[in-house]
């Protein structure tokens, strides 16, 4: 019982103590914003891939796609543990706003906006056909003209606090779509008759998909017509990928492994077929797999900040050992009286170990307390810091983000705060098992010198 | 051995013939050495001694002649390099650490020159700690009330009972003493052992510490005092003097 007074006093009474418990608190608070806010940039951007792209892809990188793709979108339809699938042709275009000279390069998407939304988050992505995906290429200021989606950033500039200029409905806009159709074996398909297939569509919503590079670079086309300046409209029709949503109760990787034995067998079926050959290009990769190289940049990125919270957590090791090796220095007396009086080894170790527990333990509730609160407000503190000072965390006009993630997650405070408790205990380690192999003799000899 | 019958030798000379039964504790050629840079100081050389139950003992001798040592070796506080301490007729270095730390919690009750009390309890806690230190949680929550009433009475008895909720600090040197007299009695210990009780003390206070003592003495207390002044050590029922690491008579 004593230990438990004596290490609820050694806290409460001893000054430096206070700054055992200072430090773990900014260790913790830190820990807990950046860990919280990176936390949720990465998985915000990894929900936005995973959104963007379904839980599974059959594609091909090249951009002379691969055929029978109908084919194999109705043996994929007949599986039972596929909800739906939506072919998509990809590839480079030069998009030309009427009546202004420029051309800018983007990527062009090709989809049916309703199979495509049934696999993807695309129909939330837009704006104006937001509850109609089926619309999405129908302008609504001429439902007779054909339609394309820009990607917001195309449209739009955002202003540097990440706000877009939304109107009430979209400009009258016309672009030219200009694209380099290939052959299967794919030479220029339009070789010696002009070489570039160039149609007309006009601007019908934006997609805000939340991911920079997409929002930045995509128009969506309806699949048909981008099948066409693609070049893969000929009697053996070509798509570069089909985008499969599981349904819910698939786990991830088990759905991707039978979509590959289902093309496996698929493409063993069609050997000698005409452009049976592109097949061999083509793979079955998981949404993270296909999007690794955007997503495994921002873990890089996340992994790199727990290093260095990390020698922050060492720091923090290191300041209550420093501490610790003070408190007990001066605590020696303390030690000599409490083994006089039966006190064992065993004893002075577990005093000061709780002594190291409470230290932590307070130092965490603190660190936490400050670190939520701040997390609480951190949108509006960043609101006023760039309204006063202009001054922003992230610059919107680099980061896609909106609001900064603040969403605590309980297990990680769980883990934080066991952390700054271990810290201390492993600080007052040293400190503590000196004090506990101390005898009695000499500290008390010394303190009556 | 127990009950057979020892001549009191050298140590002893002129005392009567006592049964083992008779004594608390009893040394054998204790050696005790410190080594201090490359050399090695010889501080106790063969110390015998012998203690009766209840008796009030002196320990005089020079400014480091070894008394605190021998004290501290007698309280297990500290560990002879050679010879036997027998409390009761057990040797001492036949206990395992846990019987030592129950030995030093029950047995013996300790009273240093300058105190020892911890800062951080009150007066109070400090008397009772010893009774604290043996009980787990449980136990202490059992009997914490008869712990805090044994406590207060020995601050009655010390004068001391208006001072229980003041700090160490708040009290003069002998008010100190007097509490660290209360709580080296807290667990009825059968032996006393006073490091230089008074040495940090006025003479009218010391006195008073000194008075306390004999109080306890007559009441059956054993006492062994250490102390480097003749005229305090007279005060005990016996004095032994400590020279060359040795027991003088």
């Amino acid at each position: 019982m004593y230990k438990i007074v004596l290490a609820f006093r050694y806290l409460l009474k001893r000054r430096i103590t206070y700054f055992a418990v200072l430090a773990v608190a900014l260790c913790v608070f830190i820990v807990v914003v950046v860990m919280t806010v990176m936390t949720g940039l990465v998985t915000d951007f990894k929900q936005k891939n995973h959104s963007f792209v379904g839980d599974c892809v059959i594609g091909t990188e090249s951009l002379v796609g691969f055929p029978y793709y109908e084919d194999f979108v109705n043996v994929l339809k007949e599986a039972d543990f596929i909800e739906s699938v939506s072919a998509v042709i990809k590839s480079y275009a030069i998009l030309s706003p009427h009546g202004r000279d420029m051309n800018i390069g983007v990527e062009i998407m090709g989809i049916d906006p309703i199979r495509h939304s049934q696999v993807t988050g695309f129909e939330k992505t837009l704006y104006y056909r937001r509850n109609d995906a089926s619309l999405a290429f129908v302008p609504n200021y001429d439902p007779n003209l054909l339609g394309c989606v820009l990607g917001i950033d195309l449209a739009m500039e955002r202003d540097a606090k990440s706000g877009y200029p939304y109107e009430a409905g979209p400009a009258e806009v016309a672009f030219s779509i200009t694209c380099f159709p290939l052959t299967a074996k794919g030479a220029l398909a339009k070789a010696g008759a002009g070489l570039i297939d160039t149609q007309t569509f006009h601007y019908s919503d934006i997609s805000h998909s939340g991911l920079a590079r997409v929002d930045g670079s995509m128009v969506y086309l309806p699949f048909e017509q981008a099948q066409l300046l693609c070049g893969m409209a000929g009697p053996v029709k070509r798509a570069s990928a089909v985008h499969i949503k599981f349904k819910p109760n698939v786990k991830l990787q088990e759905g991707c492994e039978k979509v590959s034995s289902l093309w496996q067998k698929f493409k063993q079926e069609r050997p000698g077929k005409e452009q049976a050959d592109l097949l061999a290009t083509v793979t079955v990769q998981s949404w993270k797999d296909y999007r690794r190289a955007f997503i495994a940049a921002m873990e890089k990125e996340q992994t790199m900040m727990i290093a260095m919270f990390g020698f922050v957590g060492i720091t923090t090791v290191f300041i209550v050992f420093v501490v610790f090796y003070m408190i007990i220095s001066h605590k020696n007396k303390d030690i000599g009286v409490l083994k006089s009086v039966g006190a064992s080894n065993i004893d002075i170790t577990e005093l000061f170990s709780g002594f190291a527990f409470l230290v932590g333990l307070l130092g965490a509730c603190i660190g936490l307390s400050g670190g939520w609160l701040f997390l609480l407000k951190i949108n509006r503190i960043e609101n006023w810091l760039f309204e006063h000072f202009k001054f922003q965390l992230w610059d919107r006009t680099i980061y896609a983000i909106g609001d900064i993630p603040n969403q605590v997650d309980f297990r990680v405070l769980l883990i934080i705060t066991g952390s700054a408790i271990a810290a201390c205990l492993l600080g007052a380690l040293v400190p503590t098992w000196q004090a506990a192999a101390s005898k009695p003799v000499e500290t008390l000899r010394v303190n009556q010198l | 051995m127990a009950g057979s019958s020892i001549q009191a030798g050298g140590n002893f000379a002129g005392e009567p013939v006592m049964s083992r039964d008779d004594l608390i504790l009893e040394t054998e050629g204790i050696h005790k050495s410190y080594r201090m840079g490359a050399t090695e100081v010889k501080v106790l050389k063969g110390v015998n001694l012998a203690v009766k139950r209840g008796e009030f003992l002196a320990i005089v001798g020079a400014s480091g002649s070894g008394k605190s040592t021998l004290l501290h070796i007698l309280g297990a506080l500290d560990t002879p390099d050679k010879g036997i301490v027998r409390f009761e007729g057990r040797d001492l270095s036949q206990h395992s650490a846990r019987e030592l730390n129950r030995f030093r919690n029950k047995m013996v009750g300790f009273i240093f020159q300058f105190y020892h009390l911890l800062d951080e309890l009150n007066v109070l806690e400090n008397v009772f700690l010893p009774a604290m230190a043996s009980k787990s949680v449980l136990g202490w929550l059992v009997c914490r009330r008869r712990a805090k009433n044994r406590a207060k009475d020995l601050l009655a008895q010390l004068g001391l009972l208006e001072r229980a909720n003041h700090k160490p600090y708040q009290l003069s040197g002998g008010e100190r003493q007097r509490v660290a007299i209360g709580r080296a009695l807290m667990n009825e210990p059968k032996l006393l052992l006073a490091d230089e009780p008074t040495g940090n003390l006025d003479s009218a206070t010391g006195n008073g510490i000194l008075e306390v003592f004999e109080k306890l003495n007559r009441v059956g207390q054993s006492i062994i005092m250490v102390t480097h002044d003749e005229r305090i050590a007279r005060r005990a029922g016996r004095i032994i003097t400590l020279a060359d690491g040795k027991i003088k008579n």
